[in-house]
């Protein structure tokens, strides 16, 4: 068995889907905010307010360039989870108040807790949730899709990247689809933005969601992206001194803001290569991973996949047994908002894995900082921890990320 | 530039920064399991237990939102369920935006509560509201964001619940200034904000009284927060909510610096409005007669002085302050601008502010002797 190497400086971090670290670049860019341009970029009667404005607009702009549409599109709000929530409940109850007749909200079995809680929240006043499943790659057959679109519908609402198997739907097509069948089309982009390249004016999505702490930014800011020609309408979740053009009250965090906003210029500069790496890191770790343990499953698609992404099924041993044994690797079960759930994934039984075989799955999430010793120490560490070494020694090399 | 526009954003304490660039170095999502998560977790926790006990709650019952206009609308979103909506005259947009659309069916709600000329709330016709009606649920603010008005909080929260009412109180701008105790209060439920007390902003909070602490999200997904908001916290800004808080502790020392620049202002002719009312000890609201409040708030910014005309998120706008107006002002309350010293205000910001005060009102003395000439 490999031996590895002493001391540990910090537990070994392959969660990136649940979370990243904010890259040093990004919190460089947010430290003036904080001590030395605090103004309310509210305050537009005096320049400590007009620089915070500045700083916002500036951020706007750079996360209106990654996703290819216009700055005035962009409303920052707390969260990609606060994105969602605005974008499902509002389209629907503007719609409802405007007359609007149809009732039908689309979505996949597989989307985050929030989209499908945002979903459920609507069945009380009147709509009705349609909840499709995916095939055992994880994706969407858009003939389901069309189907459940004969029946008039208002919005249509798919992920363009999952959490948790990291497969990728295929947005351009289902918004094509969407729109076709004249439903509203949402995607909450999540663990796409940074991930793979995004073109939402061209693909006539109307609403999308961004966070920032998915793509090395801060955690408590998002974006939400609402289409202005055709404008789409929402009705804010809450009101308040009308900021975000009266959809998104509240101060607006400046410093979170630039830090959202550098992450994404960062992700539009080096997304290519930096998924390239990536994608060298995981192969090699699945390989070791392979060699070691014969009847090893990755679940979901592998082509429609984004790089760091990695959900694999052990042949023999449960998940909660094998991270036990290795406390310096993070990786999880399935999304950090349920890690303290018992019951198997929902994503895991809906790409048709058993109860048995969920139990049996982690999710590795490769990502920025993540360097090949890492991956050395996490093949050697989860390969010992299947066969059963109760200790393997938490050790790994000091890297600087 | 001198900073005098506080009750907009403080500047952030020392300790918050430390907090929160500490927080940053840990990557973990709080809701994550393994090591670097529980290390978010226990920083989170860790906040919440410092921010009830310095703010007299539970920390079961509190919880974290992205700010206080979030917190505020999740009290009126999630607790008032059915009950009739009875809101100060004075409340922040977040209350009023929160409470007409609570009762958008009802074109005649909310109940609005009438203050005195000073700004204090009218107790005997809250009174009067409560006592005619369905039970009720009532926001009142603690100190107003334009004025620093203190309201008789303790005396409202007796009549709420002589009359089965609920009450939740906006503490944004008295949290951190003035002594601020949940439980002592009497109220259902409180809301505060990171950035009005010198942390960062993103962060804010309600505290709930244990019988209401299980709400209906207003934000819903990930089942954070024991299910009543969804979302990835904002550990980091937690994390320096917390740290400030814990040094925020009273603002009265600021008291001789805000009665200098009344002294300052009234000398040129100022009126202080509201200065009858217990007022929070670091704003104040001065009228100028014959000046609008635009114009001087421009004049003081070119002379490196910031203050504002009003609220900051209403600071675009042109209406007039419906603070002042509810307050019996009429041309006044389009002549009057906000002075709030921060935290850190020095006696040289407020000579500053006194030499740049009175070269506004000789110039616009002069233009007004002109134009009438």
């Amino acid at each position: 068995m490999t031996q590895a190497p002493s001391l540990v400086n910090r537990p070994v971090y392959l969660d990136n889907q649940a979370t990243t670290r904010c890259d040093p670049r990004v919190l460089a860019a947010m430290l003036p905010y904080f001590s030395e341009e605090y103004g309310n970029p509210a305050s537009a009667e005096h320049v400590m307010g007009t620089i915070a404005e500045k700083a916002v607009e500036n951020a706007r702009g750079q996360i209106a360039a990654l996703l290819a549409v216009d700055s005035r599109e962009i409303v920052l709000t707390s969260g990609a989870t606060e994105s969602n929530n605005i974008a499902i409940k509002g389209a629907a109850r503007h719609a409802k108040a405007m007359g609007e007749e149809r009732r039908r909200i689309v979505t996949v079995a597989t989307e985050h807790k929030c989209v499908l809680e945002s979903v459920a929240d609507l069945v009380d006043e009147g709509f009705e949730p349609i909840v499709l499943p995916v095939g055992r790659d994880g994706l969407l057959d858009p003939d389901v899709l069309r189907t459940a679109l004969t029946v008039p519908t208002l919005l249509v609402s798919v992920m363009a990247v999952n959490n948790e198997i990291g497969v990728i739907q295929d947005i351009a097509g289902i918004a094509a689809i969407a729109k076709e069948a004249g439903a509203l089309f949402h995607s909450d982009l999540a663990q796409a933005v940074g991930k793979i390249p995004l073109d939402l004016t061209r693909w006539n999505v109307d609403l999308a969601s961004v966070s920032g702490h998915k793509l090395y930014g801060p955690k408590g800011v998002g974006a939400l992206f609402v289409r202005r020609r055709p404008r789409v309408r929402l009705t804010p979740l809450f009101s308040g001194g009308g900021q975000e053009r009266g959809l998104r009250s509240g101060t607006l965090p400046t410093p979170l803001i630039v830090g959202l906003g550098e992450a994404c210029r960062l992700a539009q500069a080096e997304m290519a290569a930096e998924a390239k790496r990536i994608a060298e890191l995981r192969a090699a770790l699945l390989v070791r991973l392979r060699e070691a343990m014969p009847g090893l499953v990755v679940n979901g698609s592998a082509e429609a996949r984004i790089a760091g992404n990695l959900n694999l099924t052990f042949p023999d041993t449960t998940a909660a047994d094998m991270m036990a044994r290795v406390p310096d690797l993070c990786v999880s079960t399935g999304s950090a908002c349920s890690s303290a759930a018992i019951e198997p994934s929902y994503v895991l039984r809906a790409i048709g894995l058993s109860d048995d075989a969920a139990a049996r799955t982690l999710r590795v999430g490769i990502g920025r900082f993540t360097s090949a010793a890492d991956i050395d120490y996490a093949a050697a560490a989860l390969t010992a921890a299947h066969a059963g070494t109760e200790s393997f020694p938490p050790a790994r090399p000091m890297t600087s990320p | 530039m001198h900073y005098l526009d506080a009750n907009a954003s403080e500047p952030l304490r020392p300790e918050a920064r430390a907090a929160v660039l500490a927080a940053m170095e840990i990557t973990g999502n709080p809701s994550s399991v393994h090591a670097a998560g529980r290390a978010a977790r226990r920083l989170m926790e860790d906040a919440r237990e410092a921010l009830a006990a310095r703010f007299g709650g539970e920390p079961g019952d509190l919880v974290f939102t992205s700010g206080g206009t979030e917190a505020d609308a999740l009290a009126v979103h999630a607790l008032a369920q059915g009950r009739r909506l009875v809101i100060g005259a004075t409340e922040h947009d977040a209350i009023r935006a929160a409470a007409r659309q609570a009762s958008a069916a009802d074109p005649l709600r909310p109940d609005i509560v009438p203050v005195h000329a000073n700004g204090v709330v009218d107790l005997s016709a809250l009174a009067d509201l409560l006592a005619n009606g369905s039970p009720a649920f009532v926001c009142l603010m603690l100190a107003n964001n334009e004025t620093g008005t203190i309201q008789p909080i303790i005396k409202a929260a007796a009549l709420c619940s002589a009359h089965g009412a609920l009450l939740h109180v906006d503490a944004v701008q008295a949290a951190g200034r003035i002594d601020v105790d949940f439980a002592r209060l009497g109220a259902h439920s409180l809301a505060i904000s990171s950035h009005k007390l010198g942390g960062p902003s993103g962060a804010g909070a309600l505290l709930l009284a244990p019988e209401l602490s299980a709400l209906t999200p207003l934000i819903r997904g990930g089942g954070q927060e024991r299910g009543r908001r969804g979302g990835t916290p904002p550990v980091a800004a937690i994390a320096g909510f917390a740290a400030a808080a814990l040094v925020a502790l009273d603002a009265s020392p600021l008291a001789g610096m805000r009665d200098a620049v009344e002294r300052a202002a009234v000398a040129q002719g100022a009126r202080v409005i509201g200065a009858s009312a217990p007022r929070l000890p670091n704003t104040t609201c001065l009228a100028l007669p014959g000046a609008r409040a635009d114009t001087q708030v421009i004049a003081l910014d070119l002379d490196g002085i910031a203050v504002s005309a009003g609220a900051a998120c209403s600071s675009g706008k042109v209406a007039a302050s419906h603070v002042l107006a509810a307050m019996g002002l009429d041309s006044l309350a389009g002549q009057a601008i906000r002075v709030s010293l921060p935290w850190n205000a020095t006696y040289a910001a407020i000579e500053a502010f006194g030499a740049a005060y009175a070269r506004m009102a000789d110039r616009l003395r002069s233009s007004l002797v002109s134009r009438a000439a």
